[in-house]
């Protein structure tokens, strides 16, 4: 991992050091508690010596997401003269035993150390706009300048901004946010626009539910971003950006806070940026909750404080943005790549990825795998090697069916696209998109038309209104694909649906409908049995949609021993205890799967539900 | 539309100097509405129509206008809060991971639909996109505490909880 990043901030190699993660998934798995317990102890070993010393030789730092969520709590433990080393899922109860014989004994607890899966989660994987993520110190901007900070800031104010755009250029760096423009080429256009005001806005809106990417960027690394705003603004000539960042991210918006706030005490914001003559300021402006605003124009109409309604294009913000003025908006991640191109040079950056996508790309890798979190990956690498390397196969050893890749505008890839390679062009051509990087696995018991309609309700829920297409065309989308999932879809539904995707996706007025009928062509084009299977015999095969499939206890297997009774929230099973075999009542049972899990003996199967009548299709 | 007798009364307690320093501090800025529109609600916690007259007095924007920001965007609330709020994430990963049915289950237990607010104002319920802890999904949050690798069962127990602590009698019903 990042230990070329770790050395340059070992200063004190005499300090104990312990880093524990404390972004969103680390403390959703009781990170806080963990850290609690971590002082707790410190303190009450030092009662012995003498505390004022004790205390500033232990340095409990607040790292933000290093990416393997599903082993969290993870926590470092450096004690000098040690290797060092890290702790998976560590609860508060294990703290003390980890404390006393690691830090005080010089003896790492053998059975909470991480195994082999943390090291594969990371062999595969490129770490370089993560590079400090989970290392430094968000907080403090000394750790990021100890990791070269900001020396890509002092570079462009020396070789001026044509030469940044020609960088940017050279090194093929395409928008991380969705459609993959070129940003040296966005930046040029921005640069020539006419005006002198100017504006770069940075998009952190990251709206596309199942993606956290952004987030961990801002909350782990808040200067990476800011010192690529502080670039681009200077590239294009504008004095003045802004940080449109998600209102459901208040850990990223108070590290950015703080970021700016030390940017600016150094120097590297503000009037005469570097004695270089560039002034440059920085804004945040919350959203509200609209996944529209994520689209360029209805970003902008929301910074102006209005609804959050898209606009036909042309003009592109380049010439007509904010307050109709130049803009360039870009994606977080485009950003914080800025830097690094900047200070290692293009032809450095150019030499990871393929020809025509050039760099890394960072996916939040969620679902059914059994290693979840954050990744960054070098562009071409497959499918294949993110879901069994680096994700480590499928949770408990069922079948892969598909990945879901690009959220609500992109689409999902099945078995046969394992070998597919990461780039934006051969995933458009698979039908998917590069996305913003939310990349969902699914197995055998996920209903590839319930994903479908999800994505469509999701949609549904976020259209502006503002045209026919989008507002009405989905909305019929989301009652045929309702309709199936509920075992009443006639012979009709498909063939519709397929035209309305069709018409939706040429007619809508901006991305957000342009680009809805994704998920429901996909799984089309690669899954079209399961929606056959839905309409002519009224059966999902993935078992997972409610109203075709049922509970039943096999009396042979049932040990009468109520602990289904027990589990179950609705207490939808009679029987079960005192020799009496369970039976569920199929009306009051909600299907929630918690009788399954929990029977000993696995005498809980679930059926189809047989009372639906079969339908004809051609 | 005409006010109730708790309306009435509840508008009545609005103190509107709470807003005069937001206002002031935002005078002559441009795209001020939306700042403006989340301070006050941080400050009464929805959205009272006598703040938004208030605002709209200000501003020099139409109360119409002002509904017409409120209503697009999915944070602003028009009627006030409960004091435990329940989010269950929606997001794609706590999706394929089950949490329809928890949310079902959560809107059956509280009685009421996502979106809403019991009467007696101890619970919002309301369904958010990913919380950014897929790894731990499906994921659930109430107030600042975050729940992972939810189950039913688990997102019962966790609202039995606070329903003792609210000292609600809604599970008696
Ligand atoms: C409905 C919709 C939602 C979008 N959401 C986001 C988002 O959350 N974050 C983002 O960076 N770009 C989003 N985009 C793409 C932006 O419009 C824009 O292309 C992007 O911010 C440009 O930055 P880039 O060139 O660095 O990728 C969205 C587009 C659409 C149509
Ligand atoms: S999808 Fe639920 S936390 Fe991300």
């Amino acid at each position: 991992m990042s230990n070329e990043i770790k050395e340059k901030l070992i200063t004190d190699d005499s300090l104990i050091q312990i880093s524990i993660c404390l972004g969103t998934g680390g403390v959703a798995a009781g990170a806080r508690d963990v850290f609690n317990s971590f002082a707790k102890e410190l303190e009450s070993n030092q009662v012995e010596a003498v505390i004022k010393e004790r205390k500033c030789r232990h340095k409990v730092h607040q790292t933000g997401c290093r990416g393997l969520c599903a082993l969290d709590v993870l926590v470092d433990v450096l004690v000098p003269g040690m290797a060092e080393t890290s702790y998976a899922r560590v609860t508060a109860a294990m703290v003390p035993e980890i404390v006393q014989e690691h830090i005080i004994n010089k003896k790492p607890v053998e059975k909470y150390l991480v195994d082999e899966a943390h090291h594969r989660f990371f062999d595969k994987q490129k770490r370089r706009v993560l590079q400090r993520c989970g290392v430094i110190d968000p907080e403090d901007i000394n750790d990021y300048l100890a990791t070269d900070g900001y020396q890509a800031l002092a570079k462009a104010l020396r070789i001026g901004p044509e030469k940044v755009i020609d960088e940017v250029k050279t090194a093929g760096l395409r928008g991380r946010g969705g459609a993959g423009f070129p940003t040296g080429l966005k930046w040029a256009f921005c640069r020539a626009a006419e005006g002198d005001t100017k504006y770069l806005i940075c998009n952190a809106d990251e709206g596309d539910p199942g993606a956290f990417m952004d987030r961990s960027q801002l909350e782990s690394d808040p200067h990476s971003v800011l010192e690529g705003i502080i670039i681009g603004s200077y590239a294009i000539g504008a004095e003045k950006a802004f940080i449109y960042v998600r209102s459901e991210y208040p850990l990223a918006i108070e590290r950015l806070k703080i970021a700016i706030r030390q940017a600016k005490e150094k120097g590297y914001l503000g009037d005469n940026i570097l004695n270089s003559g560039f002034n440059c300021r920085i804004e945040i402006e919350k959203g509200s909750g609209a996944f529209v605003c994520g689209e360029e124009t209805a970003l902008m109409s929301s910074i102006e404080g209005n609804r959050g309604m898209p606009k036909p294009r042309p003009p592109y913000p380049a010439e007509k943005g904010l307050w109709g003025k130049p803009t360039n908006i870009n994606n977080v991640e485009t950003l914080a790549n800025v830097p690094l191109i900047i200070l290692g040079g293009a032809a450095q950056y150019a030499q990871i990825g393929t020809e025509k996508s050039k760099g890394t790309k960072v996916f939040a890798l969620t679902g059914k795998v059994n290693n979840t979190g954050l990744i960054e990956v070098p562009m071409g690498i497959t499918i294949k090697e993110i879901v069994y390397d680096i994700g480590g196969g499928i949770n408990n050893d069922k079948k892969f069916k598909a990945i879901q890749i690009g959220g609500p505008s992109g689409g999902c890839l099945g078995e046969s696209h394992l070998d597919t390679p990461i780039d934006y062009d051969s995933l458009v051509a698979a039908g998917a998109i590069m996305g913003s990087g939310g990349c969902v696995v699914m197995d055998e018991d996920t209903c590839m038309v319930d994903i479908a309609r999800y994505f469509m309700d999701f949609i549904q829920e976020e259209s502006c209104g503002k045209c026919v297409p989008c507002r009405i065309g989905t909305k019929r989308m989301l009652e045929i694909l309702t309709r199936i999932c509920d075992g009443e879809g006639v012979a009709e539904d498909l063939q519709n649906l397929e035209e309305l995707a069709k018409k939706v996706k040429n007619t809508a007025l901006c991305g957000l409908g342009q680009t809805a009928p994704n998920p429901v062509e996909s799984t089309f084009r690669y899954f079209k049995d399961e929606y056959l299977a839905h309409i002519k015999e009224k059966r999902c095969p993935a078992k997972a949609c409610k109203n075709l499939i049922k509970y039943r206890v096999t009396p042979d297997d049932c040990k009468s021993c109520a602990l289904c009774v027990k589990v179950c929230p609705s207490e939808a099973i009679l029987g079960g205890k005192k020799g009496v075999k369970a039976e569920i009542q199929n009306d009051k049972c909600i299907r929630c799967g918690a009788c399954l899990s929990k029977c000993p003996t696995k005498a809980i199967k679930v059926v189809d539900n047989d009372s639906a009548a079969a339908v004809e299709v051609k | 539309m005409t006010a109730t007798v708790s309306e009435t009364k509840q508008e009545q307690k609005i103190d509107l100097a709470k807003l005069e320093d937001v206002l002031f501090h935002y005078r002559g800025f441009r795209g001020a509405l939306i700042p403006v529109l989340q301070k006050a609600q941080h400050a009464y916690g929805y959205l009272p129509r006598p703040v938004i007259e208030r605002i709209g007095e200000s501003l020099k924007l139409h109360v119409s206008d002002i509904y017409g920001v409120i209503t697009f965007y999915s944070q602003f609330r028009l009627k006030p809060q409960g004091k435990y709020v329940i989010r269950v994430c929606r997001g794609t990963a706590c999706h394929v991971k089950g949490s329809q049915t928890i949310a079902e289950k959560i809107s059956e237990k509280l009685g009421i639909e996502l979106g809403e607010t019991t009467v007696d104002l101890n619970f919002t319920a309301e369904e958010v996109a990913c919380v950014g802890a897929c790894g731990m999904a499906p994921v659930m949050t109430i107030n600042e505490e975050t729940y992972g690798l939810m189950t039913v069962g688990k997102a019962t127990e966790a609202i039995d909880g606070y329903l003792e602590k609210a000292g609600s009698n809604l599970h008696k019903e």
